[in-house]
């Protein structure tokens, strides 16, 4: 063993091929796998992209690290589909870059947890969790309700999405801005972000009408987080892989 | 190249026999019991692509492993024997009202441990430890009801929620805000907050309240009562009790006015089955205050 191993160690070119082959086997098993990768989506009907809104919400919530004390990801287990509904389906997190799984649960998992609450109750919590859940151990984010939203550069956000696969039409983009006040409750007229955005929620939601917050955005994604599809249309073998 | 393994004398470890310039490398081997655990991680592996969903194929191929495991189907099957286990006491509780049902002694336990369970998770959160509830969220534990406190009404109340945007049959009802729609100036909305605070005899000011009863006459009696006894079908709030649901302090009260409040619970049919629905109802009905 020991004269083989120095026949490839003295032998330049052999070592070379050699290390060639065994990185590109790493290198295979790595990559090949992605190319396959949609196959794993179900196909299931109401999986939509994030509103602007949503997605400015959605840009808090990862700022201020609420994953790393929540998942959005509930495992196909008894217990879990008890306590928390349907199992989620990777369908349900194909237009997320970065995804929001996990397993580390400090506090509960979020992904179904859009309609379980009222907008007022997500206030009350996010501004002082313990004045609703005396045991919660969460931080407060009270200042989120004093963060204007800088909208300007919302467009540029869809697009940034479009460019990793998310499906943005250019009618999205042009119209983000707009559709971020609609959804906030600056306009009555919602039509064009519902043709735009099946099942968005609008209003005001952080209590506050005259301002558009941050509070306002992330309790707007809150408020969708996993009720795009219609779980009562699909049973287990639609939702094989 | 010479071969040749030789004890170095400073280490007292072999070399390996290679050479280079007159620089000879020491043979120092991994731990055995490393180098075997190594090995019999990649026996596991070979063992694990055979027996377990591994490998794509592409097209939504894949191997699919000797015991054909899927977590999904484990759940379904788990699930269809937690029903079939539960089906002793299920169809019977599908197929009785909620009043039979409370007549049912072991019905009635069964709706209660269940209800016990969803209520703390899901009611807990707004509504309190026992349904204590909390500024904005009504107590469940007295018999002070804004929309009725019979089975029927609260099944309704948790099917459709209140002012719940998504469900056509939410409850629903708006109280005017006096102040910011301009029906009222601040010593008209200072009377009336009195005299609301005299139908439980703790106004300060009997002279304001006086003058506030006219205006309770003309702008709240129509929602709270001639004698603010209150109103289920719009959910207006008893108002000559002492049970407040923003707060009983003249400052909220005079807020209230000024702003208007109404509560919004969420409408909990399609989220919770039927059967969840059913033992919330009864459990909530059990608290204190079931009509």
């Amino acid at each position: 063993m020991l004269i083989k191993h120095e026949k490839i160690e003295t032998n330049v070119i052999l070592m070379l091929v050699l290390t060639l082959l065994t990185v590109s086997i790493g290198g295979l098993v790595e990559i090949v796998p992605l190319y396959t990768i949609e196959t794993t989506i179900e196909e299931v009907d109401g999986v939509r992209p994030y509103s602007p809104l949503e997605l400015v919400g959605r840009n808090v919530y990862i700022r201020e690290g609420c994953y790393l004390c929540h998942s959005q990801q509930i495992r196909p287990f008894r217990d879990e589909v008890e306590r928390y509904g349907h199992y989620s389906i990777a369908a349900e997190s194909m237009y997320d870059h970065p995804f929001q799984w996990g397993s580390k649960r400090t506090g509960p998992d979020l992904a179904r947890v859009g309609g379980k609450y009222s907008n007022e109750w997500h206030v009350a919590h996010l501004s002082d969790p313990r004045s609703v859940v005396p045991e919660s151990i969460m931080p407060g984010y009270s200042f989120l309700a004093n963060q204007e939203l800088d909208v300007s550069d919302i467009s540029a956000h869809l697009e940034t999405n479009r460019i990793v696969g998310v499906p943005y039409s250019d009618e999205m983009i042009a119209q983000a801005a707009a559709d971020l006040a609609a959804q906030a409750g600056a306009d009555e007229d919602t039509d064009g972000l519902l043709a735009r955005y099946p099942k968005a929620v609008s209003g005001d939601f952080d209590g506050d009408a005259g301002r558009i917050t941050e509070m306002d955005a992330l309790i707007s994604y809150l408020q969708m987080l996993g009720t795009l599809v219609d779980f009562s249309r699909y049973d287990h073998d639609d939702l094989q892989q | 190249m010479p071969t040749k393994i030789e004890k170095d004398a400073i280490t007292g470890t072999e070399t390996t026999g290679h050479e280079w310039d007159g620089i000879k490398e020491l043979n120092t081997p991994l731990p055995k019991w490393w180098l075997y655990t190594f090995y019999a991680t990649i026996v596991f592996a070979v063992i694990y692509v055979i027996l377990y969903p591994a490998i794509p194929l592409g097209g939504g191929e894949y191997t699919k492993g000797v015991l054909g495991f899927s977590q999904r189907a484990v759940l379904e099957n788990e699930m269809a024997e937690l029903h079939s286990e539960r089906s002793v006491y299920m169809d019977r509780f599908i197929a009785a009202s909620m009043e039979e049902i409370i007549e049912d002694a072991e019905l009635q336990n069964y709706a209660m441990a269940g209800g016990r369970v969803a209520f703390a998770d899901n009611c807990v959160p707004c509504h309190g430890a026992g349904g204590a509830g909390g500024p904005g969220y009504p107590s469940l534990a007295d018999d002070d009801w804004l929309w009725g406190g019979t089975l029927e009404d609260i099944y309704t109340t948790l099917q459709n929620g209140v002012r719940w945007a998504d469900n056509e049959e939410t409850r629903t009802s708006q109280m005017p805000a006096f102040a910011v729609d301009e029906i009222l100036n601040a010593g008209q909305i200072n009377d009336v907050a009195e005299y609301v605070l005299s139908l439980s005899n703790s106004a300060s000011d009997a002279q304001a309240a006086e003058r506030g009863a006219v205006v309770f006459a003309e702008n709240c009696a129509v929602c709270h009562g001639e004698s603010g006894e209150g109103m289920r079908e719009l959910g207006a709030p008893k108002l000559n009790d002492s049970i407040w649901l923003f707060g009983g302090d003249k400052e909220t009260i005079v807020e209230t006015i000024s702003k208007s409040r109404g509560g919004v619970m969420p409408a909990w049919g399609g989220r919770l089955d039927d059967v969840t629905l059913k033992q919330l109802t009864i459990y909530v009905h059990s608290l204190g205050g079931g009509e």
